[in-house]
């Protein structure tokens, strides 16, 4: 097709759509944007923002101690997830993960762990103090996975708050703080059961107890594209000029049934925003022994829907 | 694989859509000018819908201080442009709100000096 004739006819639809949208008053409420700031999607701890969005995939590679009988495991994950709005304010997810499990000394295990399904509410959002606030929840669905790569038969529900802040708002004096922010959650892991009995094959019974979890953490990043477009050219060109370094906080605290203690991670890293993808790496650093006591990594290759696919699977099911 | 593949590469490829970022600007980002500069003009990572794309400049009162004449430039639509007049000696900022041609809005602003 001659594209100056398609850009022809695609004008005055453009235009009605510009129309529409200006006179909505609807600014650029996607993938994680909130005035002049733009949040990039995150690895380790999810963001506040509802938004069309794929992440195909995220590969992550950690070696994690023994514990009890279990040997010390080289996991690696594959994992694709999901996001559609249904309204500019309420969206849905669904993720999936490919675990290749590697004990030391035995054979290796594959298969899918249990399907992931959430549902996310932006209640707030400040574009000049370039804050944003939702509320969701994480369905872990239990005896969706395969057992022998440890997908648990019972569900956990993550009901949470979501935040998001760009320090834009700094004064004059502190103006290359500007381009900070911080994004996080705090949420409570729900298990539907509380134990799970099993039996050995001597007779033994045992019982494993599922403990409820403060599930909470937060990434704090630096952007260069704030810097450059918005505080300072300091002369920083593509790729460069898209880059925003970051460091993730993903921890999990144990709070009854016997179990107490905080494991998690500790991620830098750094991501390239594109027009239609960013691509990130992070290093994964246990944050103590029951962590793990090697570093792994973490990438991730994620797709803005909403600019790829605007007028179709790109925008809300319902309104607009 | 193919259709992955497929996916990155056209993801990647930038073509003209998407929200439109500044990518730079004349006079530069929080710079300071020692000759007042004639126009305020910026470059944006995406085509501009013209009737929808705005800037205007004020001094450090708040005053607006263009000659209200913000354009797209017709031979290349990422530039948008503001005339100015003789400018005094300070800080000035310089907003900005733009349609791009798939209809995302993005906004902004930044500082520059004109030197004594």
């Amino acid at each position: 097709m001659n594209t100056k004739n398609r850009r022809s006819i695609a004008t005055p639809l453009t235009l009605v759509a510009a129309a529409t949208a200006v006179l909505s008053a609807e600014s650029a409420a996607a993938h994680g944007l909130a005035g002049k700031r733009f949040f990039p999607a995150t690895l380790a701890t999810d963001d506040p923002f509802v938004a069309d969005e794929l992440s195909l995939p995220t590969i992550e590679s950690r070696k994690m101690p023994a514990s009890g009988d279990e040997a010390a495991t080289r996991e690696t994950s594959y994992s694709v997830d999901v996001s559609k709005r249904l309204t500019d304010n309420l969206g849905v997810g669904f993720g999936a993960v490919y675990l290749v499990l590697q004990p030391d000394g035995s054979d290796t295990q594959r298969g899918f762990d249990n399907l992931a399904a959430s549902i996310k509410y932006k209640f707030y959002q400040n574009d000049e103090r370039e804050t944003i606030l939702s509320a969701g929840v994480d369905w872990d669905i239990g005896g969706s996975g395969a057992k022998r790569v440890g997908a648990e038969s019972f569900s956990t529900l993550t009901p949470a708050l979501f935040f998001g802040k760009g320090f834009g708002d700094l004064p004059e004096s502190m103006k290359f703080m500007r381009p900070l922010a911080v994004t996080g959650l705090v949420g409570l892991g729900i298990p539907t059961r509380s134990g799970t009995t099993s039996t050995s094959d001597e007779g033994e019974v045992s019982v494993e107890r599922h403990p409820h979890t403060l599930e909470w953490g937060f990434a704090v990043e630096y952007s260069l594209p704030y810097l450059q477009s918005f505080v300072q050219d300091v002369g920083l060109r593509e790729p460069f000029s898209r880059m925003i370094p970051i460091v993730e906080f993903a921890m999990s605290t144990a709070l009854d049934r016997g179990a107490s203690g905080t494991t998690g991670t500790v991620n830098p890293g750094i991501i390239w925003a594109g027009r239609y993808a960013q691509l990130a790496v992070e290093a994964v650093i246990p944050v103590n022994n029951r962590s793990g006591n090697r570093v792994g990594w973490i990438a991730q290759l994620h797709f803005f829907l909403d600019d790829l696919f605007p007028a179709t699977i790109g925008r809300p099911v319902f309104g607009r | 694989m193919p259709v992955l593949a497929y996916a990155c590469a056209s993801a990647l490829a930038s073509p003209a859509s998407a929200h439109a970022f500044l990518d730079h600007a004349s006079p530069a980002v929080g710079s300071t000018v020692h000759a007042p500069p004639a126009q305020v003009k910026l470059w944006f990572t995406q085509k501009l819908e013209p009737a929808f794309s705005k800037a205007q400049v004020t001094d450090s009162s708040g005053k607006r201080v263009d000659q209200a004449d913000a354009r797209v430039d017709d031979g290349d639509r990422t530039v948008l442009t503001v005339s100015l007049p003789q400018l005094a000696p300070g800080r000035y900022r310089v907003k900005w709100r733009v349609l791009s041609v798939d209809t995302h809005v993005t906004e902004g602003d930044y500082s520059f000096d004109v030197a004594r």
